[in-house]
This record gives structure tokens, sequence and C-alpha cells, in this order.
């Protein structure tokens, strides 16, 4: 396999500084430093409580070499919303509005403001760095914890019993103008889809599997691997949906069995091989649904 | 220029006034005038405005927050459990030091549900960082409405103003509405001194440890220490350009008095009607109005009631296991007097969840503050069938 200089493909504007306060391994500046290379300098962030919260850094500091508004948990896409239309009525449309929100603040505690913004199609873009859990508050269950996950809330004895929220699937049934799935794993993969993003207007939303070393109990230097294998394994397939129906792979994925991504991750040690043949049937079905949907999705030929 | 209009109508004309720029709402009964006004004016051009039609008041809040941080002037109304829903941001518009300002229909709060006036729900906002302004008639509102963005960008203070559900929300009455040009030189265009500006990129409201969080309460203490000052100073710009005024406490015909009944809101109207019956006959009663709730105007209280002999006050409003609101304020207001000037201060709970507060009401408590050296108690509900 070829080489490829990530940076020789994505442009580099030093938005994200070093000193954040991220674990070890974490993804999520990572993904931030890759968002802001393709949006620029012209860009407002708005933070709702997540681990962001904490990454960005304490008062008088900040990673973010753009304008950051630090707000409460639920609140992230209508104070959005709020910036948009003063933007608006300043004459400045292509100032980007980026919600930064982790996992909780998207399926859970945010899910409400987030769709009212996404039926209002507010002119933002929206980014969910995903690491399926409360991570910042000691890796407590979320609606994007998969099912069979330990968590400090659902111990190995009673691990989590929902699935995973398909919240694309949600985005998408909003029928905005972008929605899709990415991880910094696959950097080119990303930031092409915020460069998308950021050239139309309306909702823009993407969902970011961000691996967390502490949570998913595995190695520092695993976390970018592991998300790889989950896009592989089509835990976490890469995908984008135009107006809600126009749904498309963005890369191919090798359908890897995902026992190894599972037994690689402390959160998953305790699966019996019954749970994990489970997972399984789960991936599988889900992947058939997947491709009936872009099918019976696809744009009629001209 | 007069016109008869309502004081949710009175709300929507004093926003477009004070030309705001975003605005954004959630409707609730007695609110939804307010909204459906300023809706109408933003899609005929007479109020060039954007109008976030949210899903909750809980974004209503956010959404003005985004809007007032990025540097416009920003607007949105609510009412009851509406007002408690955003309770968590007013917090964080308090802290953050916004200047938003939003009109409160005071609307009693469940459970049982009703629709009907008490106070409950914004007092309940009372430790937010907000200042609280509670209007007598609709004349007052819109001149409030306007004077309100004054005072917030003055001092980067929030502001909320206190109209009673429908006895004034829905109330037709005439109002003389104030000239554009005119306001717009009482009101210039904001000057955010700092914004979210990608010319000049800041953080705002991120994590401060113990070593500083104090001391950004301290500063906003200091803001609202300079509230009762700077609204002084505001309404006498006020008076000398549309002849009224209207003060944080207003005394009406106090002098000599034996009894005053402190009262806010629309209940002022009411008792003023009941002190002059009282002069006429020759009684020494008089009415302390207290449009501030918050900051408490402790200094104008004490000023207006040193040496009165009795005080009796009228809570439109109850905090269960303690008394009325503004008696406790009140009292405490009046704690440092000495002896013999401090008023006996009788607190009267009535007219919660919309029950009408007549003169005849009105006389009752009249009558029981006078019968009593001090009070048994120190909540006296009145018209309460136990």
């Amino acid at each position: 396999m070829s080489q490829i200089r990530i940076g020789d493909l994505i442009p580099e504007n030093q938005l994200v500084t070093s000193g954040h306060l991220a674990c070890p391994g974490c993804a999520a500046p990572l993904g931030m430093k890759l968002a802001l290379n393709a949006l620029g300098p012209e860009t407002i962030v708005v933070l709702p409580a997540c681990c962001f919260t904490i990454i960005s850094g304490p008062w008088p500091q900040s990673s973010l070499q753009v304008p950051v508004f630090h707000t409460a948990f639920a609140t992230g896409p209508a104070v959005a919303s709020g910036i948009r239309a003063a933007l608006d009525m300043q004459g400045k449309p292509d100032t980007n509005v980026l919600v930064w929100v982790g996992d909780g603040g998207t399926f859970d505690i945010g899910l409400q403001a987030l769709s009212g913004a996404a039926e209002r199609n507010e002119n933002i873009i929206y980014v969910c760095y995903d690491n399926e859990a409360y991570m910042n508050t000691g890796i407590q269950r979320s609606s994007a914890t998969p099912w069979g996950a330990w968590t400090t809330t659902t111990p190995a004895r009673f691990p989590e019993a929902s699935p995973k929220k398909d919240i694309l699937g949600i985005m998408a049934a909003h029928g905005i103008p972008y929605a899709a799935t990415a991880t910094p794993a696959y950097p080119v993969d990303f930031v092409e889809k915020v460069t998308k993003a950021k050239a139309m207007r309306g909702t823009r939303f993407i969902h970011l599997l961000s691996p967390c070393p502490p949570g998913w109990k595995c190695g520092d230097d695993e976390g970018l691997e592991l998300a790889r294998m989950a896009v592989q394994s089509r835990v976490f397939p890469m995908l984008e949906v135009e107006w809600g129906t126009r749904w498309r792979l963005t890369m191919e994925h090798a359908g890897d069995p995902a026992e190894p991504y599972l037994k690689r991750q402390g959160r998953f040690r305790h699966m019996t091989a019954e749970q994990m043949g489970q997972v399984q049937r789960e991936i599988d079905a889900r992947w058939e649904r997947l491709l009936r949907r872009i099918e019976a999705e696809a744009p009629a030929s001209v | 220029m007069k016109k008869v209009m309502v004081g949710n109508h009175a709300v929507a004309w004093g926003a477009r006034l004070a030309r705001v720029e975003v605005i954004s709402a959630y409707p609730i009964t007695p609110q939804t005038q307010v909204v459906e006004k300023l809706s109408e004016m933003c899609a005929d051009g007479t109020l060039a405005a954007r109008f976030i039609k949210v899903e909750s008041e809980h974004s209503a809040m956010a959404a003005v927050i985004g809007a007032s941080a990025t540097g416009v002037r920003a607007f949105t109304a609510s009412s009851s459990h509406g007002l408690l829903y955003m309770h968590e941001m007013l917090h964080w518009a308090g802290g953050a030091r916004l200047p938003v300002v939003l009109a409160n229909i005071n609307r009693a709060v469940g459970a049982p549900w009703n629709i009907w006036t008490d106070q409950n729900d914004s007092l309940a906002q009372r430790d937010t960082g907000w200042v609280q302004l509670y209007c007598e008639h609709n004349q007052e509102v819109v001149d409030t409405t306007i004077m309100a963005f004054k005072l917030a960008e003055s001092l980067n203070v929030p502001v909320m103003l206190m109209l009673d559900g429908f006895y004034l929300s829905h109330t037709a009455e005439a109002v003389d509405v104030p000239d554009q040009e005119m306001v717009d030189r009482f009101l210039p265009k904001r000057e955010a001194p700092y914004r979210l500006d990608v010319e000049r990129p800041h953080a705002f409201g991120g994590l401060v440890k113990p070593d500083a969080y104090m001391e950004m309460r301290w500063m906003q203490q200091e803001a609202m220490r300079e509230v009762p000052e700077t609204l002084a100073a505001i309404e006498t710009d006020w008076q000398r350009m549309f002849g009224r005024s209207y003060g944080a406490v207003e005394s009406y015909r106090t002098e000599d008095a034996e009894l005053v009944l402190v009262t806010s809101g629309t209940v002022t109207s009411t008792a003023r009607a009941v002190v002059d019956q009282r002069r006429a006959a020759g009684e020494r009663i008089g009415l302390l109005k207290v449009k501030m709730f918050r900051p408490f105007p402790s200094a104008q209280v004490r000023e207006a009631l040193t040496g009165v002999p009795c005080v009796a006050v009228l809570d439109r409003n109850v905090s269960p296991g303690h008394g009325g609101i503004f008696a406790e304020e009140l009292r405490s207001a009046l704690y440092d007097l000495p002896h013999a000037e401090r008023p006996e201060v009788f607190g009267f709970v009535l007219g919660l969840g919309g029950r009408d507060i007549t003169p005849a009401v009105i006389d009752d408590v009249i009558a029981q503050a006078r019968a009593g050296k001090a009070p048994t108690r120190e909540d006296i509900w009145v018209g309460v069938n136990p």
C-alpha cells in the first residue's frame, strides 16, 4: 500500500495549538484540528458541556485560535442559531458557525435543540464527536453506548442493554442538506466531508467516531487503529446523506469480522463468544438494511 | 402618537422601538400576543429583526444568549413554566453578563395548572443575576421595555420586565407611543465591548477555577450595585425627552402616613384608588410601589418607610414555608433601622393564581393591619377558605 502524506492533502491552519488538555490518545483534538483546517479562521465555535470544555483549556487560556462560546449542555444548536442570526444581521453570512458536541450532548440531553435547529434548517455545521459514553464525567453510559459495553453505570455483569441510537438516521430524517459519518482515523475522508459541508448552506451534521482510550479501555496508541477497525468491520460505516434521501458510502468497507475490534477493548472484554456472535449478526443485518436503503434511494439515472 | 393597545402589544412596540435585531421565543399563554405581534412586525418589515422560532424556552434563552454574545440587541418573552424552563440559561445570561431583555407575563405555576397571574414564576428567578422590573400599566410597559435595553447595555446585566397576566397583558389602554427618532437618540445601536468576532478571537465562559470564579461574581455584584443609580440617570433622560418617569420605587401620598401599603404590578392601581378614598375620608394612608425587585431597592425603601408606624405588604406570591417574598425582602431592608423608626411589617399573601384583588380585599388588608399592634405570623393569607 502506498503511503499518503496527510499534510499534502490537508491545509494547515494551526487553529488548534499544543498544550490542550485532552487525555493521551484522545482523538477529539485531532478531529477539531482537521475540522478547523477545513473551515479556516472565519469560524465561531460553540462548545456545550463535553470533554472539549476541558480540552480547550481553562480561563484565561484557549487552545482554539478562533472565537469560542462555552455554553450549557443542551444548548449548542440553539446558541449557534442565535449566533447565526446575529451574524446575518451584521452582514456576515460567510462566517462559519461550528457546534462541537459530544455524544451525550447530541444523542441525549441536546437532541431536542438539535432537532429544532435541523427542522429550521439553521445555517450551522454540527459535529458530534462520539466517544460512546459520558467520558468527561467518568465513563457513564449514554444512548450512544453500544450494546454489550461496560461503563461505570453498566457494570460488566449488567452491561449496556440497548443498541446504539441511530443518530444519522434521525438527522437524515429531518431532510437536512448534509449528514455524514466520519472519523479522525480517516482524515482525508473527514476533511473532504467538512469541505463539502462548508460549501453548502443549512444544517450540516457530521457524526464523528472519536476513540477514547480511558473509556474504551485500550492503549493510548490504539484509538485510531480501533476506529479504522470499526469502519472496516462495518460497526461504523462511512456514509453521507444529502437532503435526507441520497445515501452513499464514502469508502470501501472490507467487512472484517467484528470480534478483533471488540476483543481489543477492555469495555467488551466480558463478552462471551455467543454475545460477540450476536453483535456480528446485528452488524450484518444493519449493513444489509443500509445497502437496501442506498439502492432504494439512489438518484435515478438521467 | 396615541394608540390603544393591550399590554402584550405594548411589549412588542417597546421591542420594535428599541430596534431589537434578534428575537427568539416560544409561545405560552398569556404571552402569545407578544410573539404574534413581533412576528407580524418582522413579516411586514416594520421591524428589521431575525425571529428564531425555537422548539422550547430553554432554546429561546440560549438563542438570544448566542445573539447577544455576537454583539446584537436580543429580546425574548415568556411566562410561568416557560420562564422556569429557561432557568438554567437565565443564570448563563447573568453570568456571561449579556444585556438580554426579557418580558415575562406573570402567571402562576403548576401543579395544578393555572394560567392566571401571580408572581411566583419571576420571583423564582431572583438569584439568576437579572434585574427585575414590575410594571403597573401599559404606558409603563412600553417605556420600561426601551429603558430596559439602555440599562442592560450600560452595565452588561440582563433585565426582565414583568406584567401581570391578563390584568395587564390582555387589557387595552391608551399608550403614548414614543417617537422613533427620539428613541433612536435615547438608545443608539448597541456597541458591544466584547463579542464573538473572528477578527478578535476570544473564548467566553470557559472553565474558571476557584482562584478567579469569585472575582467574576464580585464584578457581577458590583454591576448590580450600580443599577439603582444608573436606572435613575436613565429615567432622568427619559423624563426630559418624553415627560414620564417611574422610579425604582414610588411613594404615593405617604406624607404623615400611619399605614403604608406596599405593592407591585397592577394591584398598585387598585391600591391608589383605595388610598385616594381613604385620604378623602381623612385617613392617613399611603402607598409605596416597588417596581424594582432585583437589585432590591433597600435604600429607597428605607428612606420611604422610616418612621412609618405600620406597613402592609401585598404579596401576589408565596415562598412555601416562609411567606410573601416582597415582605421578606422588605423586612430585611428595614432591619437596620433604629427600633423606634422601624415599621411593624404585616405581610399579606393574596391574589394567587389570578384571584382578583379588589378594593374590598385591600380594605380587608387595611383592617387587619390596623387591628393588630404587631403581626402574629409572617404571612397573613387574605380571602383564603381553609
